[in-house]
C-alpha cells in the first residue's frame, strides 16, 4: 500500500524552475519553435501522435518540446490533454484504398496496378552520418516526373490475391458496435478490433520486440509484406445537426498488409492468412510490427498452439501501453518510506529470530 | 440548438456543399480570411462558440473489413447564424477556432443561392494553391517509382 507524504513544496517548485531552464538548454543556442519540431522531427511527432492516440501534429510537437524530447513523457502530455476535451463522436471508417499515396511498396509482387513508389524513405541509404547536415545546407530540390496513368488507383495487394480466393477475406463488417478501450476496460478475450486499437497505441519498442520474437520462432507466422502504403486519407464525420458526412480534412496514415502462412483443412482449400497494421503519420516500423503481432494474436482463431508471449493476448494487451507501463514502473521512485519502514521492521525481527535460533543450535552443539 | 434541417436541398447541393467544406478544411486560415474579406458578409452571431473536441477515427481491419478504432483526432467546430438568416457550420481537424468560425461563415454564405457563385470564386485561389501542391506532391512521388527486376540465378 502506498502511504502519501507531504512537504517538499519549495524544493519541488525550484526543481520545476530548474527543469524549465534545463529544457531550454544553453541560452546562446536559438530556441526551437514548435513548427521546427513539427517539420524537422516529423517521424518523432508521428510516433507521439500514434502512441498518444491523438492526431494533432502541432500538439505532439509542443508536447515533445515540453518533454525535452522524451517520447513517453510527450505521450503522457498528449493523453492528459485529450482527457480535457469533449468527444464529438466517431468518424466514418477511413478508406485507405482511396489514399493519396506518397509511398507504396510490396515485397510479394513487383508489378502492381498503380505501381510501386519509394517516397521519402531511409531504405537503401548507406546509414553513413552526413556531416554536411551539421552546417546549414540547402538540399537539392526533389525530382519530379509525370505520374503513371494508373497512379491514382492503387488497389490493395490483398484485393488482388482475394480475386482468386488465395487469401482469406477481411472479417466482414456485420454492423456490431466496435469496442473502445478508452471508454470501457478491456475484457478478455478481446476481439480483434479491440486488440488492434490497443496495438495501434502501444509502445513501438514493445510491439517491435514482440514482432521480432515471432520471427525468431516464438510463434512463427511466416510473414511477407504484401504491401506498405503511406499517404493521406480524408476523414469524415456526421454531425447530428447536419445529418450528412462533413469532411474534416486529411490525415497521414501508414498501412501494412502482412501476408502470412497459409492454412487449409479437409473442408477449406489452402489460403494465405493476414495481419494488419495502421498507424498515424509515417510510422512504418510500427505498422509492420503491429501487423505481425495482430497475426500472432490470431493463433487461437486459426487453430494454432498458443505457446509464446506474442500469441498471449492478455500478456500483450496488458503490457503494450507505454503510459501504463511507465506509470507503474516509475511510481517506484516516489517516497515509499512507510512501506519500507514496515519491511525493515520485519527483516529486523526475522534476523533476530534467526540469530536466536542459531545461538541455540551452537549452544546445543557445544554442550554435546 | 435546433437539429431540424434548415435547407433540405437536393443531393447534388449536399455534395457541392461538402466539396466547399472539404476545401475550407484543407485551406489555411489565411486562405479563408482572404476569401471572406472580399465578400462583405453580414454580421455573424455564434450559435455555439467555437469549440475544440475529439472525434474517434476508425479504420477497417485489412483495409476493407470490420471497423476498429485507430485513435482520436482533434477537431474544432463552429456554428454561426448570419444577421440575414442562414446558419453555417464547420468541423475541422486541429485546434484553430478562428479558422473554423471563418469556415462556418463561408458555409452560411454559400447556402444562399444568390451568393454561392461569389463564395466559390473567392475560394478559387485557395483551391488552385491546394491543387498545385497536390500535383507537385504526386509528381515528386512519381519520380520515386521503382521497377524491381528479378535476377536470373544462373543455376545451369
Amino acid at each position: 500500500m502506498y502511504v502519501a507524504v507531504k512537504g517538499g513544496e519549495a524544493a519541488i517548485d525550484n526543481a520545476h524552475r530548474l527543469l524549465a531552464e534545463a529544457r531550454r538548454g544553453d541560452q546562446a543556442v536559438p530556441e526551437l519553435s514548435v513548427a521546427q519540431i513539427r517539420e524537422q522531427m516529423a517521424l518523432l511527432v508521428d510516433r507521439v501522435m500514434t502512441e498518444g492516440s491523438l492526431y494533432d501534429p502541432d500538439l505532439a510537437a509542443l508536447a515533445l518540446k515540453q518533454a525535452r524530447g522524451d517520447v513517453v513523457e510527450a505521450v503522457f502530455l498528449v493523453r492528459a490533454y485529450r482527457t480535457t476535451l469533449p468527444r464529438f463522436g466517431a468518424s466514418a471508417p477511413v478508406d485507405t484504398g482511396a489514399m493519396a499515396v506518397e509511398r507504396r511498396i510490396s515485397a510479394t509482387f513487383k508489378d502492381l496496378p498503380g505501381g510501386q513508389v519509394l517516397g521519402p524513405t531511409f531504405d537503401y541509404t548507406h546509414r553513413l552520418v552526413d556531416f554536411a547536415l551539421a552546417a546549414d545546407t540547402v538540399s537539392e530540390p526533389a525530382a519530379e516526373a509525370e505520374p503513371r496513368a494508373d497512379a491514382g488507383t492503387c488497389p490493395r495487394v490483398t484485393d488482388l490475391l482475394a480475386q482468386d480466393g488465395l487469401i482469406e477475406p477481411s472479417p466482414r463488417d456485420d454492423g456490431t458496435p466496435v469496442g473502445d478501450l478508452t471508454r470501457e476496460p478491456v475484457d478478455y478475450p478481446a476481439d480483434r478490433a479491440l486488440r488492434l486499437q490497443a496495438l495501434a497505441r502501444g509502445d513501438e519498442g514493445f510491439v517491435l520486440g514482440l514482432a521480432y520474437s515471432t520471427q525468431r520462432g516464438y510463434g512463427r507466422t511466416h510473414p511477407f509484406v504484401g504491401e506498405i502504403r503511406v499517404g493521406t486519407v480524408a476523414v469524415e464525420f456526421v454531425p447530428e445537426e447536419l445529418g450528412f458526412a462533413v469532411p474534416l480534412g486529411r490525415v497521414r496514415l501508414t498501412e501494412c498488409q502482412m501476408v502470412n502462412q497459409f492454412k487449409g483443412s479437409g473442408a477449406a482449400p489452402p489460403q494465405f492468412t493476414r495481419g494488419y497494421g495502421l498507424s498515424f503519420g509515417q510510422s512504418e516500423r510500427k505498422a509492420m510490427a503491429m501487423a505481425l503481432v495482430d497475426r500472432a494474436l490470431r493463433a487461437e482463431e486459426l487453430g494454432e498452439p498458443v505457446a509464446s508471449p506474442a500469441q498471449d493476448q492478455e500478456f500483450v494487451l496488458a503490457h503494450c501501453d507505454s503510459l501504463q507501463a511507465t506509470g507503474f514502473v516509475e511510481h517506484l521512485k516516489l517516497p515509499h518510506y512507510v512501506d519500507f519502514q514496515a519491511e525493515l521492521e520485519l527483516v529486523r525481527r526475522l534476523r533476530a529470530e534467526f540469530e536466536r535460533k542459531s545461538d541455540a543450535v551452537e549452544m546445543q552443539e557445544a554442550a554435546e | 440548438m435546433t437539429t431540424a434541417p434548415r435547407d433540405p436541398g437536393s443531393e447534388g447541393d449536399t455534395a457541392a456543399r461538402q466539396a466547399v467544406m472539404a476545401l475550407c478544411a484543407e485551406a489555411s486560415r489565411a486562405d479563408l480570411e482572404a476569401a471572406l474579406s472580399g465578400l462583405d458578409a453580414p454580421a455573424a452571431a455564434d450559435l455555439r462558440p467555437p469549440e475544440t473536441g475529439l472525434v474517434m477515427a476508425s479504420g477497417r481491419i485489412g483495409g476493407d473489413g470490420r471497423p476498429f478504432n485507430v485513435g482520436e483526432v482533434s477537431v474544432t467546430r463552429a456554428a454561426i447564424r448570419l444577421a440575414d438568416g442562414p446558419a453555417g457550420f464547420a468541423y475541422h481537424l486541429g485546434r484553430d477556432r478562428a479558422k473554423a468560425r471563418l469556415a462556418a461563415i463561408l458555409d452560411a454564405l454559400w447556402q444562399d443561392p444568390g451568393r454561392r457563385a461569389r463564395v466559390e470564386a473567392a475560394l478559387e485561389p485557395a483551391a488552385r494553391r491546394l491543387a498545385a501542391s497536390r500535383d507537385q506532391a504526386a509528381r515528386r512521388t512519381a519520380a520515386t517509382r521503382v521497377d524491381f527486376l528479378t535476377l536470373a540465378r544462373g543455376e545451369d
